[in-house]
């Protein structure tokens, strides 16, 4: 047997001009859990996708049990022993067939096991695979109806019927909350008693704390430490992720002037602590909490998609009461929501088009538009923000994230606002479109509060004068970014084992 | 070089064709590239065309009307049952059939957005509904003058002169009685439509809202409001070409109209190819239309037979649509 399940040397991958993967090394083991941390661009996930075969390498050497390895597609590497578990789980599960079958699907598809299903034995096959994973549903129900974490184990066992040597999870507890997460590491734990070589990619501290035999912390595109003599320092891999660009952030920090924006006993759901807060003119706060925090749903009810239980809020010591995103907008209070992609992309319009969407009033007559105007103001806005591209009426398509990004603020910029709520606006960003953005943001950030959702700290650190801490939808704690000291607002994080632990990234 | 020959042909390859059709036409049949021809293509492709420019709208929600060739021949109905059984003036008739639409278009408009039917099922059940509801008054017979009424009573009204104006009168140009009214209608209803869709605020929120409905909704575009102006524009020029068919006919004839439904759908999708679009347009929708029209004449012209017709319509669909969704995507491919 080969000393490594995986073994991957100096491995290149670059998309155009933008390196990504710069010579990485990784060796993962037989029976043991490897945690793969690293912050927003330092290349994980392009390193997942060049192992379970979506991209090709540039360059290096990959080695499966002492094999050559390099898959065609996803199916080649599953058939070669790399099973991938994704973040978006549905990509696992059918939600409109039951559970039995869902388990069964890879042997229904297999060539030559016969027309006729047949659902006995179907059944009895089933069962057999969801005993050994330890799941315990009904095989029954529809996978559309069951909770989260029941569709990500059902996935994993359907990974796991192919008998893999390598499984490669990709932050899997991301959407699950603590007693699913349990269930999920009960079944990794089993996995890693038969021997299976697992890559685990998080950086939620408390799932490091469980899991972890092995850290690795990745910083763009190579490994920037490894920890594996116990007890893991859990804290140095966490400042060895964020490294030293914690020094990089150069700003005065603003106070603020008046109030622009006060929440008054607000409560997000039934069992919720009110929230009290306020946010000032010239001033950037940043809300950080995991998903599932009540971060999203308090910027949507300032904008005017969801309503609070109960409190109020003011806008300039007026109440504010937004019925609707067009009332929101009207009184000043504009959003760039999250997931770009499904949320703010219009992908059959250009980028002008794109940009304008919000404020066409502004420039047609009547109601026909004036192409010139909007275009020249496109182009602005675009310098204004450093937007690559090769004209205003390139296809948003033809952009890379960054720039999408750019666009997608510079069309909450183009006016001005009294409240400006931006909901994961680093979300599939790379560093430097990140400071562009973060850099605009805050140059242009006097005459309106701006309010700015996420949940990684050091993006939180890099943009905001107020850092609010959220969790199970309320606050829970506040810190000046001011001289923060890595070291309590990590402990302050990692230390509760609540919600917002391990949010630490 | 390739990819310059691929956009080219992408972008004009459907307009070349026509000109082609129209060059080889004139070439082999006697008098079809006569004004004479011309506007009777013009006049073939009038209602259709119309309805096809509604249809239109609401594939740039991203929805679909299926109810429009049962909207228009509701129309058709309707007119003949207001001059000849209840002897209304053509003014009224026009304005009752205009309502009719209008009202379709809001009732399918609430059915997608406030009770979540799904565009096809909604404007299917729709068609349905009104198919069945146009026969009732009348206990599934045709109107004309003349008709009985039960118990010996017999439909007094006429088509008023003025009505039939609307569907036969031809205006002089060039040659005397050349350019006939729905022509006329229909070309004003492109122009408005093209206007509206591709150079106003509103249209462009359409567009917005046909390729990301979350999206607009969250810049503050009005996304229902939209989606129901956009059912009620297709309910509205449905009834539009339903007027202008009871005008040409004369009666309210109840089988006509059979074929306004698939006609139409046809043109509007043959128009995503024009200009390599490859979403709705106006002008591609009136193109599209155009095309049909000549292929069809000039085949008339040649001797083809009339059952060949569907034929040809559905062969020069299934092309528009391979340009538009298999070359499109080869040139997005390429360039990626």
């Amino acid at each position: 047997m080969p000393d490594h399940a995986l073994a991957v040397r100096r491995l290149l991958k670059s998309f155009g001009r933008n390196s990504v993967l710069k010579g990485f090394d990784l060796s993962l083991d037989y029976g043991s859990v490897t945690v793969l941390m690293g912050a927003n661009g330092a290349g994980k996930s392009t390193l997942v996708k060049v192992l379970c075969g979506y991209h090709s390498a540039d360059g290096g050497e990959l080695q499966l049990a002492g094999q050559n390895y390099a898959p065609l597609n996803a199916a080649d590497a599953i058939a070669k022993g790399v099973v991938t578990v994704h973040q978006s789980i549905d990509d696992g599960v059918i939600p409109d067939l039951d559970v039995a079958n869902n388990l069964m699907l890879d042997r229904l598809a297999e060539p030559g096991s016969g027309f006729f299903v047949r659902e006995g034995k179907l059944r009895r096959e089933a069962q057999q695979v969801a005993d050994s994973m330890g799941i315990d549903v009904d095989l029954k129900a529809r996978v559309a109806d069951l909770a989260v974490a029941d569709r990500q184990m059902i996935a994993i066992a359907r990974a796991m019927a192919r008998k893999p040597q390598v499984l490669i999870l990709d932050e899997p507890t991301s959407s699950l909350s603590a007693t699913e997460a349990n269930r999920l590491f009960a079944l990794i734990d089993r996995l890693r008693d038969a021997g299976v070589a697992i890559l685990y990619i998080s950086h939620r501290m408390s799932d490091i704390r469980r899991l972890a035999d092995r850290i690795l912390c990745m910083r763009d595109g190579l490994i920037s430490a490894v920890f594996e003599e116990k007890p893991l320092d859990y804290e140095a891999a966490v400042t060895a992720m964020l490294g030293h660009r914690m020094n990089e952030v150069d700003f005065t920090v603003q106070r603020g002037s008046g109030a622009v924006i006060e929440l008054k006993d607000l409560k997000l759901t039934a069992e919720a602590k009110a929230i009290n807060i306020a946010a000032r003119d010239g001033e950037v706060v940043a809300v950080i909490g995991l998903l599932g925090s009540g971060k999203s749903r308090l910027a949507e009810v300032i904008y005017g998609i969801n309503r609070a239980i109960s409190g109020e809020m003011r806008l300039d010591g007026q109440l504010y009461k937004p019925d609707s995103v067009q009332q929101a907008v009207q009184q000043g209070v504009f959003m760039s929501p999250r997931d770009r992609g499904t949320n703010a992309v219009i992908p059959a319009f250009d980028i002008a088009n794109n940009m304008t969407l919000p404020f066409l009033s502004a420039f047609s007559k009547g109601s026909f538009i004036n192409a010139k105007r909007l275009r020249s103001r496109a182009r602005e806005m675009n310098q204004q923000l450093g937007v690559v591209c090769q004209s205003e009426t390139d296809a948003i398509g033809t952009l890379s994230g960054g720039n999408q990004q750019k666009v997608m603020i510079a069309r909450w910029l183009m006016e001005p606002s009294r409240v400006l709520l931006l909901d994961e606006p680093f979300q599939g960003v790379d560093i430097g479109a990140r400071r562009d953005i973060g850099k605009h943001i805050r140059a242009s950030s006097k005459g309106r509060a701006t309010l700015v959702f996420m949940t990684e700290i050091d993006e939180a650190i890099e943009i905001a004068d107020r850092i609010v801490v959220m969790a199970e939808g309320s606050i829970k704690g506040e810190h000046i970014n001011e001289n923060i000291e890595l070291a309590s607002l990590i402990s302050d994080i990692s230390g509760t084992e609540t919600a917002l632990s391990g949010q630490a990234q | 070089m390739n990819n310059r020959i691929l956009d080219f042909s992408i972008k004009y390859g459907f307009l070349i064709l026509l000109f082609g059709l129209i060059l080889f036409f004139s070439l082999v049949t006697n008098g079809f590239a006569s004004a004479r021809s011309a506007a009777f293509v013009l006049q073939s492709v009038a209602i259709t065309g119309i309805l096809a420019l509604g249809v239109t709208c609401t594939l740039v929600v991203d929805g679909f009307d299926l109810s429009i060739g049962a909207v228009a021949t509701s129309a058709l109905m309707l007119s003949a049952y207001a001059m000849v059984i209840l002897e209304q003036s053509a003014l009224v008739a026009v304005l009752l059939c205009l309502f009719m639409g209008a009202l379709v278009g809001l009732i399918n408009g609430m059915l997608i957005v406030k009770f979540r039917v799904p565009d096809l099922l909604a404007t299917l059940g729709m068609m349905f509904l009104l198919i069945g509801l146009q026969r009732i008054p009348t206990q599934g017979n045709s109107i004309a003058t003349g008709m009985s009424l039960g118990n010996g009573v017999v439909a007094e009204g006429t088509f008023s002169k003025a009505f039939l104006w609307i569907g036969r009168h031809r205006f002089d140009m060039f040659i005397e009685r050349l350019l006939p009214m729905p022509v006329v209608i229909f070309l004003v209803i492109a122009v408005l439509i093209w206007l509206f869709l591709g150079f106003t605020r509103h249209g462009r929120m359409m567009y917005a809202i046909g390729s990301n409905e979350r999206a607009a909704g969250l810049v503050g575009v009005k996304v229902n409001n939209h989606k129901i102006a956009a059912y009620m524009i297709s309910g509205v020029t449905a009834s539009i070409g339903g007027i202008l068919l009871a005008a040409r006919l004369g009666r309210g004839d109840i089988a006509s109209g059979n074929n306004l439904l698939l006609d139409s759908v046809a043109a509007a999708l043959i128009g995503f190819a024009v200009l390599g679009a490859a979403r709705p347009n106006a002008f591609g929708t009136a193109i599209g239309a155009l095309f049909v029209g000549i292929l069809l004449q000039g085949m008339t012209m040649m001797n083809a037979p009339y059952y060949t017709q569907d034929f040809v319509k559905g062969a020069v669909l299934v092309t528009a649509l391979v340009f538009t969704f298999y070359l499109s995507s080869r040139r997005t491919g390429a360039r990626r």
